[in-house]
């Protein structure tokens, strides 16, 4: 089920849409781009954090809620961050829970579902061993700020990234179910994988100045490394799908805005409140 | 978190060699530990399994009503707080069902018992969670209540029971601070704060006075688990030692305490307080409580939908370990 | 069928000098989730910086009703401890 049509960025073009912020607005983009990562952090938290109580085994809900405290520590830095970088005095908490989906920048792949446990595990396989690659680029990024946030998440994401591949072998080469169930989950998550490769104008502007990544460095050697746990997992090859776009650009599933609902629905509702 | 103590008589078979249970009884006596290998009364072993399991059973239950407000906490300091308390009463559950587990039930028998309805846990886990002031309440009211019947227990005769209990005090230290900060916030704040804040307060009272278990004179057990140093204090002393440290705390957030007949009693050196509803408190024991049910349901439901995963995980554990013999 | 995984007891290394100390168990279908589970359970506040994990199983533990012939003769054994030795005062390092 496609939510949007794929959208084709020809290499030459920016990318912008009209929510983004022009690529002459050094602090426009960086805005963007922090709400990118911060909300990418945001979003898989809360959605990790729905298991807490129905994993398993106890000692799933512990490392599930383990990953979820990581992600929503991160998101935290982050959007402080971008609230200081766009200098309106909105601070993490507002951006979070005082924005609407046209305004998340978030990938479409952490908003999906949780479904089953083997879902679940495949988005977290294809997100953080994205997330780590991306974060250990950062690391070394030209703003010390971010820099300093990649350094300490990255340790966070390489276990995520480690413990999500150790659950993706042994779902993939344990039972007849397990491994139904894996394929089904890599299934759903697939389609979304290309979109955390999307390159647009804020990203290339912002490469250029050191201070974000270009996912097409690491491209290759994320596929490899996918590529041989799924094997380890004796799993077929992510199939290949037609991507679904638009996250980075405010256009979300139809799962986001119900993730809000829930989320925000506290202070949207009582917004004099401080809790 | 905690439990409430709801087992039926222990008693001492008479078949038990007498020998043996009186070097057994002057250890304890002795506040020596008993360790799993040791020789233990039948009656003991039982008790404490039943009481051990039935605290792991409580952390567990325990971790649904605050659970319901991770994914709708007010801010995101407030949700990292909350997963981290209910993610504690995970490893609680977990430091406990080992402990008894060292007594030769296996956890899965432990949790079968209480799905099927067999085993209990704490009564105050069948109140359903309205609002954000609940989970306020809930760590300052409920983990108040459990803090005061814990602490003893790091003292209790059983050497894992003991060092469990040592653990989960270390960290529940922050559990009724956030409590207590979050009913702060609550009583400090607009006119539908404070309402949420007093209402919570309203439903939460009595029920964490039933905590501590029925009242001394009906609570047949007392005698013997004191003596075993299962038990450290009687239901009655720690409740009013609850209620002494509790009403000047809610004094401080200007909430009213839900009992005209509360007052301090200046010959006593003690709060007096009203009649509490044991009827009530049976027919939660019962299972009757409000959300008994979906409390129940869930558990079941996580059990049961994760079979196939702790299969399939052993299954490839199991193939593994046939390829590592081959090689 | 609904069975829980094997126990394993957990075994933690508070800092660097420490020995590895005995601190509970998990439940894990094998060596790997084992320790990624005590990982999650064992060290959320800072516990330690290395773990060993072991099935229950394999834990060979002597038997407490044969305490007295395992322990009791080494009470008398007193010349095994240095404060035995009487020396004077003014003889040093030793």
């Amino acid at each position: 089920m496609a939510s949007l049509p794929p959208i084709d960025i020809p290499p030459a073009t920016t990318g912008n849409g009209a929510f983004d912020a022009p690529a002459d607005d050094p602090n426009g983009a960086l805005f963007d781009y922090l709400l990118r990562l911060g909300d990418d952090s945001l979003v898989l938290g809360q959605r990790l954090s729905e298991w807490t109580g129905h994993a398993a085994s106890v000692e799933v809900d512990l490392s599930l809620a383990n990953i979820a405290l990581d992600l929503i520590g991160q998101a935290t830095l982050l959007l402080d961050y971008a609230g200081e970088v766009e200098g309106r005095g909105r601070d993490g908490d507002k951006l979070a829970f005082h924005r609407d989906v046209l305004d998340f920048r978030n990938c479409l792949l952490v908003e999906q579902p949780n479904g089953d446990f083997a879902q679940t595990m495949a988005r977290q396989f294809l997100f953080s061993t994205w997330q780590r690659r991306l974060l250990r680029h950062l690391a070394g990024s030209a703003d010390a700020r971010i820099a300093a946030i990649a350094e300490k998440a990255v340790k966070e994401v390489t276990y995520h990234a480690e413990l999500a591949a150790e659950w993706v072998i042994r779902l993939g080469d344990g039972t007849e179910e397990s491994r139904r169930r894996m394929m089904d989950g890599l299934e759903w998550m697939a389609r979304f994988v290309p979109e955390l490769f999307e390159a647009d104008g804020l990203t290339a502007f912002l490469a250029e100045r050191g201070v974000a990544a270009d996912p097409d460095s690491f491209r290759a050697d994320y596929e490899e490394e996918v590529g041989a746990v799924l094997a380890a997992a004796g799993l077929p090859l992510l199939p290949q799908q037609r991507p679904i776009l638009g996250g980075r650009r405010g256009h979300h599933s139809e799962h986001l805005g119900h993730l809000l609902c829930t989320m925000q629905f506290l202070p949207r509702t009582y917004p004099e409140a401080v809790w | 978190m905690y439990t409430t103590e709801l087992q039926k008589t222990a008693k001492v078979a008479s078949t038990e060699d007498p020998d043996k249970l009186a070097a057994f009884e002057a250890r304890v006596a002795a506040d020596e530990f008993i360790e799993p290998k040791d020789w233990m009364p039948e009656a003991y072993r039982r008790t404490l399994t039943r009481q051990i399991s039935q605290h792991a059973h409580s952390e567990i239950v325990g971790m649904l009503p605050e659970g319901n407000w991770i994914t709708r906490a007010p801010s995101l300091r407030r949700k990292a707080i909350l997963l981290a308390k209910v993610q504690d009463e995970a490893g609680h559950g977990l430091y406990l069902y080992s402990a008894a587990e060292t007594l030769g039930t296996s956890r899965e028998e432990m949790i079968e018992a209480l799905h099927s309805g067999k085993a209990k846990y704490s009564t105050i886990f069948n109140y359903p969670t309205l609002t954000w002031a609940d989970i306020g309440a809930i760590g300052w009211l409920v983990d108040g209540a459990a803090i005061m019947n814990q602490v003893p227990l790091q003292r209790t005769s059983y050497g894992p029971y003991a060092r469990a209990m040592v653990r989960v005090c270390k960290e529940e230290s922050f559990h009724q601070r956030q409590g207590y900060e979050i009913m702060m916030a609550m009583a400090a704040g607009t006119a539908d704060q404070k309402r949420m804040a007093q209402d919570a307060l309203n439903r939460w009272w009595w029920p964490s006075l039933m905590m501590f278990g029925p009242p001394d004179e009906n609570s047949p057990n007392t005698a013997q688990s004191m003596r075993w140093r299962i038990k450290r204090e009687t239901n009655d002393e720690l409740r009013q030692k609850f209620v002494d440290i509790t009403v000047p705390q809610a004094g401080a957030l200007g909430l009213t305490v839900p009992d005209p007949a509360l007052g301090w009693n200046e010959a006593r050196g003690h709060y007096d307080f009203g009649e509490i509803d044991w009827e009530e408190f049976y027919s939660v024991v019962r299972g009757e409580g409000p959300v008994a049910r979906e409390r129940m349901q869930a558990r079941r439901e996580a059990w049961e939908q994760g079979a196939w995963v702790r299969e399939a995980a052993a299954a490839h554990a199991e193939k593994h370990s046939r390829k590592q013999e081959a090689a | 069928m609904s069975s829980d995984w094997p126990l394993w007891e957990v075994f933690i290394r508070a800092k660097g000098g420490l020995s590895h100390r005995h601190v509970g168990s998990v439940h894990a279908p094998d060596s790997e989730i084992a320790l990624r589970h005590a990982r999650d359970t064992y060290t959320r506040r800072m516990e330690g910086v290395s773990l060993w994990v072991v099935r229950s199983a394999d834990i060979v533990a002597s038997d407490p009703s044969d305490d007295a012939a395992m322990f009791d003769p080494a009470a008398d054994k007193v010349y095994r401890h240095p404060t035995f030795y009487t020396i004077p005062d003014d003889v040093k390092h030793i």
